[in-house]
C-alpha cells in the first residue's frame, strides 16, 4: 500500500468496534455449549439469551422472534423461502411471492429459486430513483389478493441507498392478506428499523447483519413477529425454535448485540454526521463533468451512508483499480465467482443500460471512520482516474 | 522501475514471471484474464487458465507475492476474435492456431491497450521467449530452452507491442522455473503444464467443431476424384492427417493415404500418398515484420510452420501482395491458415499466414518419390488479386508441368487476405 487506505466501502463491511470486540472476548471465555445442560452450558445460554433480548428490544420484537443466523443472507433465505413454504403449507392457494427488482441477491435469488417449487415470483419495477413504483406494486397486489404467500422489500438499497416506501408497501401487502419481510441490513445503523406494532406501518420481519454495523462477520438475525410463519431450511439439532439448527455462537451473538446497542445509541448523531458528508460528496460529484449521482434526489429518501454515481464512459472496474492504486477503497458492484465484474442489476432496473451506465457505477459508502478529509481525497483523485478510465474504454 | 501488469494464468510460468519482475523492483499489478463465458469450476486434464480453480490459483499467487490482483473480463473479445475465428477458419477449410491469435488479439492487444490506458508501462507474461531491447527497437528471440520456446506463437505481435512486452523466463529452463517457484513457496510450483486448446474442454477438437458446426456429411476422394469413403464434416480434417479416414478401398500402392487438402466449398476431403503433400513454395499474407518495416529484399531464413515444427531453410522474398517463401527443403502437409514464422538464426524476423502453397520441384528433395497421378483441379477459381507464384513448373503433376505454374498446388482455396 502506498499510503494508509481511505476506506469508503462500509456498506460491504465496517470495522469491528472496540465495544463489540470486548463483548466477543468476554463471551468467548465462557466454556460451554448453549444447549448443554450443565453449568457451563447454562452460562453460555445466558449470554445468548441476554443478547437475544437486547436485539429484540432494539428492533421492536419479542425475544423468541429473534432467530440468530450466520448473517444477512441466511436470514433473507429463511424469511423468503422458509416463509413462503410455511404460508403455502397452511393454504395451498398462497403461491405468489413479491419482491422488488433491486433486492440484494440474497432475497432476489432466494425468491427466484422458489419458481422451481411452483411459486409465481413477481419482481416489482423501480423508478429512475431506484424506489419501488408504488402504483405498479399496489396494482399487482390487488390483482393477487388472496393468493399472496409473502412480499419482501428491502429497507435501504445496498447500492444506491434508496429507502423503499415500506410505510406504504407493507400495509398494501397486509391488505392482500400476506406478511411483509424487509432486508434491513443496510438500514439498521442509520434508520428507525422496527417491526410493526399491532397496527402501524412497519414490516413483519427484518433481516439484520452484525458486520455492517460494527459487529463481527458471521452473525446476523432474522427478527420476526410471532405471527410470521416459518419453516426450517436446514436440519439438525433443532436450535433457534427448530428453525436454524447448529450450535449458537454465543460470543458472536454477544458481540452482535453489543454492536447493535452501540449503533442504535449513536444512530441519530451518526446519521446526521454522515448525511453532511454525503451531501458534500454528492455536491462534489455533481461538479465533475460526466458524473451523475444516482438514486433519490431527496436526502430524506436515502440512507445517509451510501452515495452511488455513474461516471460517463468509465468502467467501474477500471475506476476501482485506479482508485485502489491511489489508496481509496470503494465498490464497483458485485463480481461473479471468478471475480469478473458484472453490470449492476440495481442500475439496470433503474433504467440504466446494462452495457453502459450499469457498468459505469461506483458506490462510496461511509461509516464510523469517515471524515471530511476522506471526501476531499476522493474528490481530488477522481478527475485523473476518470480521464484514464475513459481512455481505457467503457463499452 | 516500470509499472507493469502481469497476466497471471494460474500456472507456474506466469507466477514466476511476475515474481521476477517484482523482485527486480518493478511496480507489478497482477491480472487474471477471464476468457471463458462459462468457466468450469475445476480444472480438467491439461487445459489450464480458464477454470475458477485457475482464477483462484492466480489470486493466491498474487497474495503470496504481495501484488494487487484483479480479474479482467475478456470473454467477449476472446469469444469473437479467438473462438469464433477458430470455428470460421476451420469451416472455411483452414487450420488456424488459436494461441497465436490470442497473443495477437487479446494478450498483446486488448490487455496491453487497457494496461497502457490505465497508466501502466507494459505487460509481463510467462512466455518462453527473449526480448532484446536496443535503443531503437525491440527484437524477439527464441527462448534459451528450445523445448519450451514459444517465439513461434509470439511472432504476430508488432514492434509497438513488443516494446511493451516483458518475458522474464526467456533465458531460463523450465525445470529451473519450477525450482524457483518452489523456493518462493508458490503452491503452483508443481502444477501440470497446459498443452491443449484451452477452450476445447476435453481435447477432442473434431468433436468440439462438430458440436459448433453440426454434422456435414461429404465425400472422401482420391486425386482422380474417385470416392473412397465418407466423412461427417470436412472441417474435422487437417492436411497431412492419416488416421481416422476409415477408407474402404486400399490405395493401389498399398501405402497409407493422407489428407492432401480440405475443400470447404464442396465439403470434400481429398486424400493421396504422402509424396503429394510435399510443398516447397509458400505464399503468405499479410506479413508482419517484427522490426516494424519490411526487409529490403529476399533474405535467407529458417522457416517454422508449426508451434513445435522443425525450422526449414528457405529464401523469403517480400512481394507486392505479401511474401513468398521458397523452401530449400520441402515441407509435408501444410494447410492454409497456418502461420509461417521466419527466423534469422534464433531471432524472429517476421511471420505470415499461409494463403497458398505450391510444389515446384526446385527444393532439394532428390530421391523422394514422385507422385505420378494427376492432381485434381482446384475447386475454386483463383480470386482476383490472389498471389501468383512466378516460378513455372509443377513437378508432381507432369501433365500440367508447364501450365499450372499460376495455380497454388495445394487445393485449399486461398484466403482473400
Amino acid at each position: 500500500m502506498p499510503q494508509a487506505m481511505i476506506y469508503l466501502d462500509h456498506a460491504a463491511t465496517s470495522p469491528l468496534t472496540p465495544t463489540a470486540a470486548e463483548a466477543w472476548r468476554r463471551a468467548a471465555a465462557v466454556v460451554g455449549n448453549p444447549s448443554s445442560l450443565h453449568a457451563g452450558g447454562r452460562a453460555a445460554r445466558r449470554v445468548v439469551e441476554e443478547a437475544r433480548e437486547r436485539v429484540a428490544e432494539r428492533l421492536g420484537a419479542e425475544p423468541q422472534g429473534v432467530i440468530f443466523t450466520s448473517g444477512g443472507t441466511e436470514a433473507d433465505n429463511l424469511a423468503v423461502i422458509g416463509g413462503a413454504r410455511a404460508r403455502r403449507a397452511g393454504d395451498p392457494g398462497l403461491n405468489q411471492v413479491f419482491v422488488s427488482a433491486v433486492e440484494h441477491p440474497a432475497v432476489l435469488e432466494a425468491a427466484r429459486a422458489l419458481r422451481a417449487e411452483g411459486f409465481t415470483v413477481v419482481e416489482w419495477p423501480v423508478g429512475r430513483d431506484g424506489r419501488v413504483d408504488l402504483a405498479a406494486a399496489r396494482q399487482s397486489l390487488a390483482a393477487a389478493a388472496g393468493t399472496i404467500a409473502l412480499a419482501s422489500v428491502m429497507w435501504a438499497n445496498n447500492e444506491t441507498g434508496a429507502i423503499q416506501p415500506l410505510a406504504e408497501l407493507a400495509p398494501a401487502v397486509r391488505a392482500g392478506g400476506a406478511p411483509c419481510h424487509s432486508d434491513a441490513v443496510q438500514a439498521v445503523a442509520y434508520g428507525p428499523v422496527r417491526l410493526r406494532a399491532a397496527d402501524d406501518d412497519g414490516p413483519d420481519a427484518v433481516s439484520v447483519s452484525a458486520h455492517k454495523l460494527g459487529g463481527p462477520v458471521g452473525v446476523g438475525a432474522l427478527v420476526a413477529r410471532r405471527d410470521f410463519p416459518l419453516t426450517a431450511l436446514s436440519h439438525g439439532g433443532g436450535q433457534e425454535r427448530r428453525l436454524r439448527s447448529g450450535t449458537i455462537p454465543a460470543a458472536l451473538v454477544a458481540a452482535f448485540a453489543a454492536a447493535l446497542d452501540e449503533a442504535c445509541d449513536r444512530r441519530q448523531d451518526e446519521a446526521r454526521r454522515l448525511a453532511e458528508l454525503s451531501a458534500r460528496l454528492t455536491a462534489g460529484l455533481g461538479g465533475l463533468p460526466g458524473v451523475v449521482v444516482t438514486g433519490p434526489q431527496d436526502p430524506a429518501a436515502r440512507s445517509p451512508h451510501i452515495v452511488n454515481a455513474v461516471f460517463d464512459g468509465c468502467l467501474g472496474e477500471n475506476m476501482l483499480l485506479l482508485l485502489d492504486a491511489a489508496g481509496l477503497a470503494c465498490s464497483a458492484g458485485s463480481a461473479c465467482a471468478a471475480g469478473v465484474a458484472r453490470p449492476s442489476h440495481v442500475l439496470t432496473a433503474m433504467g440504466h443500460p446494462a452495457e453502459r451506465e450499469a457498468r459505469w457505477g461506483l458506490r462510496f459508502s461511509l461509516g464510523v471512520t469517515s471524515r471530511d478529509s476522506n471526501i476531499d481525497a476522493l474528490l481530488t483523485a477522481l478527475p485523473a482516474a476518470m480521464a484514464r478510465a475513459r481512455t481505457a474504454g467503457g463499452e | 522501475m516500470a509499472r507493469l501488469v502481469a497476466a497471471l494464468s494460474g500456472g507456474v510460468d506466469s507466477a514466476v514471471a511476475a515474481a521476477r519482475m517484482t523482485a527486480a523492483g518493478h511496480d507489478v499489478t497482477a491480472v487474471h484474464l477471464a476468457l471463458s463465458r462459462h468457466p468450469a469450476s475445476q480444472r480438467t486434464g491439461s487445459r489450464g487458465c480458464c477454470s475458477l480453480e485457475d482464477a483462484n490459483d492466480a489470486r493466491r499467487v498474487a497474495d503470496q507475492l504481495g501484488l494487487p490482483f484483479y480479474v479482467w473480463d475478456l470473454s467477449e473479445p476472446f469469444q469473437r476474435d479467438v473462438v469464433a475465428d477458430f470455428v470460421s477458419e476451420y469451416a472455411a477449410g483452414r487450420t488456424p492456431n488459436p494461441c497465436l491469435r490470442c497473443n495477437e488479439r487479446i494478450k498483446f492487444a486488448a490487455v496491453l491497450e487497457r494496461a497502457l490506458s490505465l497508466g501502466f508501462d507494459g505487460v509481463v507474461t510467462g512466455h518462453y521467449a527473449r526480448v532484446e531491447r536496443t535503443s531503437a527497437e525491440a527484437e524477439l528471440w527464441r527462448a534459451a530452452d528450445p523445448a519450451k520456446d514459444q517465439s513461434y506463437v509470439l511472432a504476430v505481435i508488432t514492434q509497438e507491442q513488443l516494446r511493451r512486452a516483458y518475458f522474464p523466463l526467456g533465458d531460463t529452463p523450465k525445470a529451473q522455473v519450477r525450482r524457483e517457484a518452489a523456493g518462493l513457496g508458490l503452491r503452483v510450483a508443481d502444477k501440470p503444464d497446459s498443452y491443449d486448446i484451452c477452450f476445447v474442454a476435453d481435447g477432442d477438437t473434431p468433436g468440439w467443431l462438430r458440436d459448433k458446426l453440426g454434422a456435414r456429411p461429404g465425400p472422401i476422394v482420391d486425386q482422380s476424384g474417385a470416392v473412397l469413403g465418407h466423412h461427417q464434416g470436412a472441417f474435422a480434417f487437417t492436411v497431412g492427417q492419416r488416421r481416422g479416414l476409415r477408407l474402404t478401398r486400399p490405395a493401389a500402392d498399398g501405402r497409407p493415404r493422407h489428407v492432401l487438402r480440405v475443400e470447404a466449398e464442396t465439403n470434400t476431403v481429398v486424400v493421396g500418398p504422402r509424396a503429394a503433400l510435399r510443398v516447397d513454395q509458400i505464399h503468405g499474407c499479410p506479413p508482419l515484420w517484427i522490426a516494424g518495416r519490411p526487409p529490403a529484399g529476399p533474405f535467407p531464413a529458417a522457416v517454422q510452420l508449426r508451434a513445435h515444427g522443425r525450422p526449414l531453410p528457405a529464401v523469403v522474398s517480400p512481394t507486392a501482395e505479401g511474401v513468398r517463401v521458397d523452401l530449400l527443403e520441402p515441407a509435408d502437409g501444410l494447410a492454409s491458415g497456418q502461420t509461417a514464422v521466419f527466423y534469422d538464426g534464433d531471432q524472429v524476423v517476421g511471420s505470415a499466414t499461409v494463403v497458398a502453397t505450391a510444389a515446384t520441384g526446385t527444393a532439394d528433395d532428390s530421391g523422394a518419390p514422385t507422385d505420378a497421378s494427376p492432381r485434381t483441379t482446384d475447386a475454386a477459381a483463383p480470386p482476383p488479386g490472389r498471389v501468383r507464384p512466378p516460378t513455372p513448373g509443377h513437378a508432381t503433376t507432369p501433365d500440367h508441368a508447364t501450365t499450372l505454374g499460376h495455380e497454388p498446388a495445394a487445393g485449399r482455396p486461398a484466403a482473400a487476405a
